[in-house]
């Protein structure tokens, strides 16, 4: 083939595919610096502002910031609700999901029916499945108190009940558990038969095959769970809101400011404290510094993410 | 690449052929036992797993007094409550913006991720590594960080506000998440195919729509399901951008302000939980495989 290339035409074939990648990538260029880049900076911007969103914005330096992290009263039980969740609810969730994806890859009648079931409420829309789960647990008349009830046990109060309204979440994400199931089912599926051949023939029981043969060849898929569960759940909204509006009976609509979080801000989460701070009390300064502050959370999440790979950038070349 | 769908049987385990009778049979005993204990603990997982459904089913068809008394099976089935429902003011207006912001936002999605991705897949330049650390990136990023600049844009500067559209147009700019997957499908896609089509005289493009776009069909497939579903299930959205505007509001957010307008009537409120449902179920029913496949996509490839 052509080994003397003259360099003009080289260098007119590298321009060419210079311009050939950034038209390829032109959608996605855009869509990074205008709706991430630029909301990026500016969220620095207005952090340093006081802005209410009528008058333009006055800088205060970083009166927003010593604000935020030390005189809002609700910072503190959002942050520690936050958190309580990240823990909680990964941890189950993880547990649980393998516990599922487990008891499907052993199931030999029925696969399709049972398999279907245990991942169809993954599929039920957040808002539809809390309103459910806020009726099904509602302590006065709902079908769950009433069988316990009927079965002489004591029905606690669910999310009307500050003590009990996380761990009412926690149930809610953990009947939605289909995508780590299947996640897991497939891993578990990937493991050499021959391996487990091999441990029983060392004499390893149930446990042992487990602990040396299932645990080393699904870490990289438990530590991506790990990881995007807990970048999931500080996003985690929909569900804490909803049911704290529903479980409270108020009656909401455009317009209606409520304080949220109820039972006694046991649901309030930051993801919901920035959008009262900013769309409800206008205080555009202080809802950017809460929302820095979950970005450097995300971040550092995100940053441990990169280190370990978790598998994400595996399939790299 | 792994196909594990819901509904696929593992093959039949191997049976031993060796050993004494005594034995053989000790071994059908106790696969026996191991047999019924699998699927009696799965028994019940199910029963955890679907008897919501059923419950919000039953009321969903009970009488305005029933709902209300913690009964669980209907005295009468009324079914005339879905149609109560449907008769709601607004209630048609939310399946249909549902519907726009689904279906054209997963049209945009599908057709700006799709040359990003064969890009960042398939070509060779400088800072790859970096634009997919970037792709990331924004996958991770909580949305509530940017929402406060990017509201004040729509509102503010293009009037757009209260209107779906600041949800709709940012998806025609490869959105992070269905490129990266979108990503991970297309490596999959043996680099020879491509660079015959380029012996035969192929540009990129004709590449991507003749040779990529068939053999990707899957992928493709699945991260239209995935953005589907996202339009029709987010709430937090049109929250921030339709809330002042009900003609603008979409199912998921709609459904919580009829439970306020029917604030006593669960069967109601069960009934439109049901039809807010029943679109999800019913195209995973139809698409099973593909959605499937995404998921292990993300979890096992990714």
């Amino acid at each position: 083939m052509a080994t003397t290339t003259p360099a003009p035409a080289l260098r007119r074939k590298r321009t060419r595919a210079r311009l050939r990648t950034l038209g390829f990538l032109s959608p996605w260029l855009i869509g990074f610096s205008v709706f991430f880049g630029y909301p990026l900076i500016a969220t620095v911007y207005f952090s340093f502002m006081h802005y209410n969103q009528i008058k333009p914005p006055a800088f205060v330096g970083l009166r927003n910031w010593t604000y935020v992290l030390t005189q809002m009263p609700l910072f503190g039980p959002a942050l520690w609700n936050t958190l309580w969740l990240v823990v909680v609810m990964v941890a189950l969730r993880v547990v649980f999901g393998l516990g599922i994806g487990m008891l499907a890859t052993k199931i030999k009648s029925g696969t399709g029916f049972f398999r279907t079931a245990f991942y169809l409420p993954y599929l039920a829309p957040p808002v539809a499945a809390t309103v459910a789960f806020v009726f099904l647990l509602n302590p006065g008349t709902g079908p769950v108190n009433e069988i316990l009830g009927a079965v002489g046990i004591p029905a606690p109060s669910w999310f009307n009940d500050p003590d009990w309204a996380k761990p009412s979440l926690v149930m809610l994400s953990l009947w939605g558990i289909g995508d780590l199931m299947v996640i897991f089912m497939a891993a578990l599926l990937d493991v050499p038969k021959e391996q487990y051949e091999a441990a029983e023939l060392d004499g390893a029981g149930a446990w042992g095959k487990f602990r040396y043969v299932t645990w080393p060849s699904i870490t990289p898929i438990v530590m991506f769970a790990v990881v995007t569960g807990v970048v999931q759940t500080m996003q985690y909204y929909t569900q804490a809101l909803v049911a704290g509006k529903l479980a409270s009976g108020v009656s909401i609509g455009p317009g209606t400011v409520i304080q949220p979080g109820y039972p006694d801000h046991a649901t309030l989460t930051v993801p919901q404290l920035v959008y009262s701070l900013g769309f409800q009390n206008f205080n555009t300064g202080a809802a950017c510094v809460l929302s820095l502050v979950l970005f450097a959370l995300a971040m550092a999440v995100t940053t441990l993410l990169m280190r370990k790979r978790a598998g994400l950038l595996a399939a790299e070349d | 690449m792994t196909t594990t769908t819901l509904t696929t049987r593992p093959g039949p385990a191997p049976t031993g052929t060796t050993g004494d009778p005594a034995a053989r049979a000790r071994a059908r005993r106790s696969r026996l036992l191991h047999w019924i204990a699998v699927h009696a603990v799965a028994v019940a997982v199910a029963l955890f797993f679907l008897l919501p459904f059923v419950f919000v089913f039953l009321t969903s068809v009970m009488s305005d007094n029933q709902a209300m008394s913690g009964e669980l099976w209907p005295h009468e089935w009324h079914w005339s409550n879905y149609l109560t429902v449907f008769r709601t003011p607004g209630f048609l207006d939310w399946w249909k913006n549902s519907l726009l912001y689904a279906g054209l936002g997963t049209l945009l999605t599908v057709c700006s991720a799709l040359p990003v991705a064969y890009a960042l897949a398939k070509f060779r330049f400088r800072g790859r590594r970096t634009a997919m650390v970037l792709v990331i990136s924004t996958m991770m990023l909580p949305p509530q960080v940017i929402v406060i600049p990017m509201y004040l844009v729509w509102a503010q500067q293009l009037h757009l506000a209260g209107s779906l559209w600041p949800l709709i147009i940012p998806l025609a700019f490869g959105d992070a998440y269905s490129v990266f997957l979108l990503r991970q499908f297309l490596l999959t896609i043996p680099q020879e195919y491509l660079e015959s089509a380029k012996v035969d005289g192929c540009g990129e493009l004709r590449t991507l729509l003749t040779i990529v776009v068939p053999m990707a069909k899957p992928g493709i497939a699945a991260i239209a399901l995935f953005q589907f579903f996202y339009c029709w299930n987010d709430y937090f959205g049109p929250q921030i951008y339709a809330a002042q505007n009900p003609a603008a509001w979409t199912l998921s957010y709609g459904l919580e302000s009829f439970k306020s307008a029917h604030s006593v009537n669960w069967n109601l409120t069960m009934a439109a939980t049901l039809l807010v449902m029943a679109p999800v179920i019913i195209v995973f029913f139809f698409a099973q495989k593909a959605f499937v496949e995404g998921v292990t996509l993300t979890g096992v490839k990714g």
